[in-house]
Order: C-alpha cells, then structure tokens, then sequence
C-alpha cells in the first residue's frame, strides 16, 4: 500500500505539472482526490490491514492527500494568474489615440494676466476697484493735476464725446473716484479698458487694458511703494526677479517713478526682448501728488500714499511671446485655445 | 533729444564710459532711449596721397591709382571716380578695412587689375555734403589742404562722436538743452558745472535801440520780446565743428546765420529766429493776435490760414512769422541779406501747442515752446548768438538790444522740512546731504529758514513734493529701502459683481466657450447690418466727436457686432466649429446728443457656431443658471420681434415677468451680412439680473430617505403647444409627493397625425416622510391625466 501510495504521489504531481487549464485541473482533482478517484479507492482498502499499519498508512496517506491538494492550489492559482494576464493582453489599447470629453474653453490671454496681477495684489489686501469708461474730463486730467492744456492731455490723444465728456485715457480716475467715497485706508487696484487715439498695429490700439493701483493711509511712504511693487514684481515674474526704479514725470505723483523689472527671457544678461538692457519697464508709479489728494478731499499732511499703473497688453504679449497686439482682438479660436 | 557728448562735456567733465554714462544718467531721471556711436564701424580708413593715376588696360570707366598712404610702400588702388589728380590728398580704406555702413574692404581683382583697398567718398564715411560742403557730390573726398599720411580720417576728419538720445519729460523743459542735461549730469556726477561764458563785443556801429522798435500788444501770449541787429552779414556755409554738432543733434545745417539760431536753440533750449531786417516794415515788430482768415506764407513754402486765438510777429503792414511755430517766407534770411534781425522771445507754451496743431505744423521750435520755456533764457540766448557771430566772423553785431518784458519772472522760495521730506521717502537723510543736494541742482539754501531759492528755469519744482523728488533722484531711488506698509490692515476682495462675474466666465469656459474680447466703439453701419429698424432706441448712441474713423465712432449699443464679426474671422479661416463669449458693456446714452455719463451696461455675449442647435446653446445657460442658484425661476418665452435673431428659434429669457436677455439662432439674413456661411446661435444676458436674482448660499434639501416612483406617459398633442405648457399642467396637477418632470421624447412622423405631436415624460414621486402607496400614484396621475386633456386636450397614447 505504501507503494502505491507513494505511486500515486508521483503520478499526481507529474500529472499537476503539465496542467495548463482549469479543466484539466478538476478533471485531476477529481481523478486523484474525488470520491472514485485513485487516493479514495486505495483509502478502501486500509481495513485489510493491521493495526499497527493502519495509523502509519493512514498518517502517509493524509500527508498525500494533503500534498496533492496544495499542488493543486498552487496549481490553480498558476492557471489564474496565466488567464488573467491572457486577458489582459488581450485588452491592451493604443494609449496614445487622443482622449475623448468634456471640451473646456479657454480664458482670454488677457483675462489670465489680469485674474493673475488682481490676485496677487488681492493677496496683499487690494480690493477691486471699477469706474465709467465714458468718463468726464474733471476726473480723467483735471483732478489728477492735469489742468486744461497740459502738455500731458495732449500726449494721450484723447476722444472726446463733447467738451466734458471723453472715453477715459487711463485708469487713474478710478483713483479720484474712490479717494472721492471718503473711506480710508484706501487700498484697491482697478483693471479696466482705456482709450486713446491711436491706429490699429501690431502694437497699438485705440483700445487697450491698463491696471491701476492705489494706497493712502497715515505714513505711507516711497519705500512702501517700492516694497509693494517688489512683491508683485516677484509674484508675477518669479522669485529671482529684480527690480529697478527711475525718476519720471506724472502730473498725478510726485515723486514719480517708472519701474523696470529684470528681462524675464535673459534674467537681466540683456537680449533681444529687452534690447541689451537687462531690464524692461512695467509700470509707472509714484507718490500720490499732494494736489490731488487735496483735491479728492484728503489732507496731505495727514495722509499720503502712492498709486501705479501699466499697460497690461504689453505685459501679456511679453508672457506668451505674441508679436502682434491685433490677435488680442480677432478672436480665433486656434489662437485662444492655446491658453 | 539728441545730444552730441562731446558738446555736453563742453559744459561738465564725465569721465564715466558711455555705457555707464547712460545707465547713471537714466536712474538720476534723464532717460537714455539709446545712444549711437557717429562713424562707429569705421576701421583702418587712413589718409592717403594720390602719386599716380593711370588707365585701366581692360575697362573704360576705371583708372589705376597708386597711393602713398603711410604704409612704408605705395598700394595700387582701381577706382571709377572721375575727380582725382595727381597730388589729391584722400581717404584711403586700406585692405581689411570696414566702411561707416559696415561693408568690409579686402584686397581683390577689378578686371583684373589687383586693387588693395579703396578710395572713399563722404557717404562712404557716413556723411553727406551737409558735413562737408567742399566734398565732390559722386566722388572721391579730396582735404581741401595737405594732411599727414598714414592717419585714421576719423580724427582727422573729425567724424567720431557718441550721440545719445534722451526722452525728456514734459516738467523739464530746461532739459531739453545742452546746458540743462550738463547741469544734470553735474548733479549725478557732484562734480563742477560750467555754463558756457557768454560775453558779446559789439563791434557794430549805432545801437539797435535806434534802429529797430517792438511792441508787444498781448503780453499775456508773449511775456518777453528780445530783438538783436547784426549788420554786414556774410552768408555762407558755417564750420565744420557747428555743422557736425547740428547734425549730430539731427538738425540739416542750413547756412551761418540759420546754423547759429538752431546751434543756440539746442545748445539752451531758446528757440530763435533770424529776419532779414530790410524786410521789416517801419523796422517796427509787432507781436499781436492773428486776425481771422489772415494768410501768411510760411518758410516751408504753404500758405496757412490763420485765426484770431494765433499769436504773429509782425510789421505794420503784415505779418512776417508765426509766433513760436515758423517764421515767414517773406522775411526769410536771403543770400543777399545784409542786416539781420535776431529774435529771442517767450511764448505762451500752451497758446504755441495749439496753434501748432491748428496748422498741423509741429517744429523743433513750437516743441521747445510748448513745454513753456523761462523768459529769462531769452537774454542768454540773443547774447549767445550773437557771440557765435562774431566767433565765426559773419557779421557785425551792433551795440545795444531792444528787450520787451513787462514783468520779470523772479525766483521763488520754497520752505522744506526734511522730517516731511524723509517721512514721504521713507528714508533717514541728514539735512546736510539734502542741502548740498539742492546746491548740486542750482538752488540757493537759506539752512537757517529752511528755504530754498528755485532758479526760474525750473518751474516744476512747486511744492515741498517736488523738492522731495530731487532728494531721491540724487540720493538714489534704489537706494530707498523697500518695506511693506503695516498700516490699518484692510481685506483684499472683490466686489459681489465682480465675483458673480467670475462665475459666469468660469462656467462658460467649462461649458467649451472661449472668452473674447471685441472692441466697444463701432460704425453705425452696424445697425444696418443687424436688421434694427430706422426708428429703434438701439440707435441713439454715444457719438465720438473725433473718431479714428467712421468705422470706431459711436460706442456700441448691441454688444453683438463685434463678436459676430469674430464668428465670421473663424468662419473664414474654416475653423469647423467656434464658440465664443464676453463680458462686456453696452453704452447707452441717457440723452442725445450726451449730456451727463451714460449708462454703461454689463453683458454677456455668446456667440458659437458648429455642429449644435438652439438646445446646445439653451443648455449653456440653464447651467449658468443653475450655477447662480437661480434655474428655477427663469422663463424661456418664445420670441418673434428681435430684429436680428430667427423669429421661431428665439426665447427672452425673463425672471419675475422681467426680461433680460435672449437666447436663439442668427437671423439667416443677419448671418449673410457678417459672411457667417452656417448657422449661428447668440445670448445676450444681462449682467445686472444675474447679480440680482442669483442665490449664491443654497439651502440644502435632506437626501431622499424612500423609494421613489417613476410613471411614464406619453401624450399627442398639437404642434403649438409647448412642452412648458405641458410641464406647467403636470407641476401643478400632479401634487405634494412630484419630485421631478423629464422630457424624454418628442416625435412628429408617420404615425402621427399632421398638426400634431406626440411628448413623452418620466414623472418621478417621492414621498419625504414614507414609502409612497400604489393609491397615492393612481391618485395623482389621474388627475395630471385629466388636467392634461382638459387644458391642452392632450390624448394619451398607449405604448
């Protein structure tokens, strides 16, 4: 009995080797293990023999039995894993094809640089501040120090609708018209669409983006301008970014300042983009002249502050490295899906 | 402004390189545009004799030169120039040489002739016969004299200088001068600043007192009038060192006189002007008021018409020069001219800018005026010419002037503090550097009243702000530490507007539109365009009094023309489908013509074409809506009376019975007129409504606890009736435990009879509080089934 035992041992684990489908291996299991199957029927006999063999036979063929049902295990798991990759494989796609969904827009170039510049000085405490693009002449030139023929009103090109009534040059009466509401501290910024009579090219138009910022409290000084305006600078253009300040003339500030930030395309080595100079001007600033606040109806000698303003088509142009401002406005959708 | 540097540094010494020079002087406030380095590229030019002169064997048109040009031996150079003999002194660019406009100069053949180099003509150095009158106009230069072999022609001919272009502002029109950024280029460099020695001798016989007289009959216009004689003028070409300067500057040398007025004009920014005085009626000037429809012809040859608002120089008989702006034909300097007549006045800056403008006739002169000039210049400046006049010995300047200045501009004072000035910068300079910094830039310091006297050139400086910006610019803007303002802190937010705003563009991007951004003023042609009547409102617009054209004169009224015109650029350049929106305004007057602001007017805009219908554009919306919380109470109501949209695919969109906005396909027509070869769908929804009507914090609803119950039923009904007036009858019908009504089919065909439709819905039930019986859906049902029939006399079908 033992060698038969030993026999069918054999036999099973040969037979389990060479399985290689789940058919094959109930039919073992059945053929070994099952109720007429080999293990079983020498099981039947064990009444013949003796006592004392009869544990040690029973013993052995137990540990058989066992055996065989752990190859068999094993061997279903090996089956399983060979049908799972099969089907796998069989599965496999073309990861590449493009993906199919939900078609998003995109924002305008523009919108982005100004979502981004808005919240950054956000971010600083600026609220949003808006004003009339048909403005009046009293808040775009006359209440920013720019009296009647002022060199400066002249250099704006201004459309007039009648004698008071023109589309604003700038975003600065924005400026006058919050100082106006009396609520201070005052810290807002105020995108918006400005006008001046400039023909259509690839870097003009008669309509066109600035934003503008403004800070009056009690003590603020040049150093908190430059201070603020380095943090927008880095914010806007990365950490590395430096920036520069240089004496200019608005009627509105004084002193006034422009100020220059290192050339995002060389980090300040000088190229093209900013024509060897390392630097690129941004934006005009300045402290806010003490006519206009008293003008607005705030006391310049308990308050100051500063304001700034820039171009933003020049700034997104900059970004995106679009060479022509008219693609700004033509809206073709090969051009904004880019963004 | 461009200045030449070796003039500037007639009046102040900087030793800084050029580049240095324009960086310091930049962040000092006069800012460099660039600066271009006079006959820069010019390499291995020397000066050369002519020794021989022989014909090429093989060309006509060549001769073969040989040159001693310093070079130990002779060189042979094959040249076409027609002008040279023997003996002619020249420049010579020898073999590996480089030409003003960069062209290298290599030993080669010329017909076989072996060349070793060139001989140069002025427009080779980079010049022209302005520089050099004496030059041949298509030659060879020949030196008028013998000059030493073997020399760069740049020194010798003095073509080397560094030309920097500054951008002046406005506030500074002592600036645009020599002296003025001398000055400035002291107080950068603390170093000395040396205002040219202005000393006339006045060799002339008689005083011009004498012989000349002026009025001036509007002071306000003219504050000062300054006249000079020179007699026994020599007209003629002026030197060499006033001819480079000049044209350095970018001035076109004229003749000694002409050179003289221009070469002071930018040397201190006074403009001039030179009359021929035999011209001058009476020798008696007159500035006066132009009359309306006086007619002067002016040197550049056109006759302007003049009005009463100009200012003239004129004669008792007639007007000889437009005051400020350009002198007249008829008094112009001649060849013949023997005694001239210097004018060094002031003007009205402003006056001088418009009429200008008027004439369309901006000169360096009017330029200069505009920017409203000291009257004190005006002495320094008649003096300097005449100075200049006797150096270049063209004339005879006679004693004395004539000087009308009725009152005399003087300096003012000026109180500083600098705890005030240090406060505004945010800096801790001492007094003593803010004192030696208003010596540097020419104000007198009284320390003990804390005063400072302004010179009269400089009336930008008004007020202690103006002083604190003289401190920083000399002590430094960069040296000004930057820090963040604590102060009272405040909150950075939108505005409530604002951020509905962002919701809106949010969805639309998410619902696949891309953001547009079109231009707000427009032709009136527009509303032809669009189909609006003669006689709508739409028409009353904001008008543009001076437009760039026709085409951008009034501000738009509809905010759809610009976007539209945006559907046709991507129809033409076959971009298959194209979805756009805008958040912008429309302007509407509230008078016409425009008397107060207009009301201006938030939309947005959807405009998109492609493979969609009406319900693909509807749907945008009624997400938008639901987005704002407010899909619930927004109707869709057919629409027939919009000019430019399809009158049976148009819905109003209206909340509370208020319209705000529609929703639809193009106008066909509409769609021919913007080249739009498919159809289009527009919305147009009102800002404001959004704002108002939107609910931003929704209440929540518990999640449903019990089963809900779907019934089915599909109904025919007429064409006309609409699925809203379906859906109305099943909502109020159907009654507490309705959860939610779907449209989920609407058929016409063969099965059904002509006029009608068949509509399908899933009305769903739910109980909140329990499982909803069989009894309560019959229940419900039948009436919805009944109410159906009754009020639309709906038919249900069997399925």
């Amino acid at each position: 009995m033992k060698e038969k035992l030993s026999l069918i041992h054999t036999k099973a684990l040969e037979t389990l080797k060479e399985i290689s489908q789940m058919k094959e291996l109930e039919e073992a299991k059945v053929r070994f293990l099952g109720k007429k199957g080999e293990l079983t029927s020498v099981l039947k006999e064990m009444g013949k023999l003796s006592q004392e063999e009869r544990p040690l036979i029973g013993q052995l063929a137990n540990d058989v039995r066992q055996d065989i049902e752990k190859r068999l295990e094993e061997a279903k798991k090996r089956l399983l894993a060979a049908e799972m990759e099969a089907k796998l494989a069989s599965e496999t796609i073309d990861v590449t094809m493009p993906g199919r969904g939900a078609q998003c827009g995109h924002k305008h170039p523009m919108s982005i640089v100004i979502d981004e510049i808005t919240n950054i000085f956000m971010g600083m405490g600026y609220e949003v501040a808006e004003g009339p693009e048909v403005e009046k002449d009293y808040y775009n030139f006359e209440a920013l120090n720019i009296p009647a023929n002022h060199p400066a009103k002249d250099e704006q090109d201004t459309f007039y609708i009648n004698g008071d009534i023109l589309l604003r040059t700038q975003t600065s009466p924005v400026q006058v018209r919050t100082m106006e509401k009396g609520k201070l501290p005052i810290r807002v910024i105020c995108p918006g669409k400005v006008y001046r009579a400039d023909e259509v090219d690839a870097t003009h138009s008669p309509i066109f983006h600035q934003l503008e910022g403004l800070v009056v409290d009690r003590g603020i000084t040049m150093g908190d301008l430059k201070g603020a305006l380095a943090v927008f600078a880095k914010e806007l253009f990365g950490e590395d970014t430096k920036v520069r300040f240089r004496p200019h003339h608005f009627p509105f500030t004084e002193p006034s300042a422009e100020m220059d930030v290192t050339c995002f395309a060389c980090g300040g080595k000088g190229c093209r983009v900013c024509k060897g100079e390392g630097y690129i001007e941004l934006l005009g600033c300045g402290m806010v002249h003490p006519k206009v606040l008293k003008m607005s109806g705030i006391d310049p000698e308990e308050y100051s502050g500063f304001a700034f303003g820039m171009g933003l088509e020049r700034v997104t142009m900059q970004r995106y490295g679009i060479t022509d401002l008219r693609l700004l406005f033509e809206n073709d959708v090969k051009f904004l899906k880019q963004f | 402004m461009n200045i030449p540097m070796s003039w500037l540094k007639d009046y102040v010494s900087i030793e800084a390189d050029i580049k240095d020079f324009v960086e310091d002087i930049t962040l000092s406030g006069s800012k460099v545009e660039g600066y271009t380095t006079l006959a820069g590229a010019i390499q291995n030019v020397v000066t050369g004799k002519v020794k021989e002169i022989k014909p090429h064997p093989d060309a006509d048109k060549l001769v073969i030169t040989t040159i001693d040009a310093g070079q130990g031996k002779d060189i042979t150079i094959v040249t076409g120039a027609r002008n040279l003999k023997v003996g002619d002194y020249v420049p010579v660019a020898l073999d590996n040489s480089i030409l003003a406009d960069g062209k290298e100069i290599h030993t080669g053949a010329l017909r076989g002739v072996v060349s070793e180099g060139m001989l140069c003509s002025v427009q080779e150095l980079g010049c022209d016969i302005h520089d050099f009158p004496e030059a041949c106009e298509d030659g060879i230069y020949v030196f008028p004299e013998a000059v030493e072999l073997g020399k760069d022609v740049t020194e010798v001919m003095d073509l080397k200088d560094d030309v920097v272009e500054f951008e002046i502002t406005s506030n500074r029109p002592d600036c645009f001068s020599v002296v003025g950024l001398a000055r400035e280029a002291a107080a950068t460099y603390e170093t000395e600043f040396r205002y040219p020695q202005i000393r006339v001798e006045e060799k002339g016989e008689g005083n011009a007192k004498d012989m000349i007289s002026v009025e001036i009959q509007n002071p306000e216009l003219c504050p000062r009038y300054i006249a000079r004689v020179v007699k026994n003028v020599k007209i003629g070409p002026s030197p060499r060192w006033m001819r480079k300067r000049l044209r350095a500057s970018g001035v076109r040398p004229i003749n000694n006189i002409v050179d003289i007025t221009n070469y002071v004009m930018l040397e201190l920014g006074q403009p001039m002007h030179a009359f021929n005085i035999d011209t001058i009626a009476e020798r008696k000037i007159i500035v006066r008021n132009a009359k309306d429809g006086e007619t002067i012809t002016t040197l550049d040859g056109n006759e302007r018409k003049l009005d009463s608002s100009m200012l003239v120089i004129s004669d008792p008989q007639k007007a000889v020069a437009v005051a400020g702006v350009m002198g007249g034909e008829n008094s112009m300097i001649s060849e013949e001219a023997e005694a001239i007549l210097f004018e060094s006045a002031n003007f009205n800056g402003p006056n001088v800018r418009i009429t200008a403008k008027k004439l369309g006739l901006r000169t360096d002169a009017s330029g200069k005026y505009e920017k409203g000039l000291d009257p004190n210049l005006a002495l320094d400046a008649v003096n300097r010419a005449a100075q200049l006049v006797e150096l270049l010995g063209v004339g005879e300047v006679v004693p004395g002037m004539v000087d009308c200045y009725p009152n005399e501009r003087k300096p003012w004072k000026l109180s500083y503090s600098p705890e005030w000035i240090n406060r505004l910068l945010g800096t801790d300079i001492s007094e003593e550097e803010m004192i030696a910094i208003f010596e540097r830039i020419g104000l007198q310091v009284d320390a003990q009243a804390k005063e400072v006297l302004i010179p009269t050139y400089r009336p930008d400086l008004e007020a202690q702000a103006d002083l604190a910006e003289e401190v920083a610019r000399f002590y430094g803007y960069n040296k000004i530490v930057p820090t963040l303002a604590a102060g009272t802190p405040t909150v950075g937010k939108k505005t409530y507007k604002q951020s509905i705003v962002s919701m809106i563009k949010d969805t639309m991007i998410s619902s696949g539109l891309c953001e547009a951004m079109t231009f707000s003023f427009e032709s009136p042609k527009v509303f032809d365009k669009l189909n609006i009547p003669a006689d709508s409102p739409l028409r009353k617009t904001v008008v543009i009094s001076n437009p760039l054209g026709e085409d951008f004169s009034i501000m738009r009224t509809v905010s759809i023309h610009g976007i539209l015109n945006s559907l046709a650029t991507n129809f033409n350049r076959r971009n298959e489908e194209a979805g756009l929106f805008e958040v912008g305004k429309v302007y509407l007057p509230k008078a016409v013509p425009v008397t107060e602001l207009p009301e201006e007017k938030e939309v947005l805009t959807i405009a998109r074409y492609g493979n969609m219908d009406f319900y693909d554009i509807k749907g945008v919306l009624e997400q938008l809506f639901i987005i704002l919380g407010m899909d619930n109470k927004v109707d869709f109501i057919p629409e027939k009376s919009i000019a430019w949209m399809h009158p049976g695919r148009t819905a109003t969109l209206a909340v509370n019975g208020k319209t705000f906005g529609y929703v639809g396909e193009l106008h066909p027509q509409v769609a021919v007129n913007y080249g739009i070869g498919t159809k289009a769908y527009i919305a147009v929804v009102e800002i404001e409504t959004l704002i108002a009507e939107a609910v931003l914090v929704k209440a929540y609803k518990a999640l449903p606890k019990f089963p809900g119950i779907t019934r089915d039923i599909a109904m025919l009904v007429k064409d006309e009736i609409t699925v809203k007036q379906i859906e109305d009858v099943i909502k109020n019908n159907a009654g507490e435990y309705l959860e939610k009504v779907t449209l989920f089919d609407v058929y016409k065909g063969s099965q059904i009879e002509k006029g009608y439709k068949s509509v399908a819905y899933s009305i769903d039930f739910r109980g909140a509080d329990r499982t909803l019986t069989e009894q309560d859906i019959a229940k419900a049902m039948q009436q919805v089934l009944s109410s159906l029939a009754e009020t639309l006399g709906a038919q249900l079908r069997d399925k």
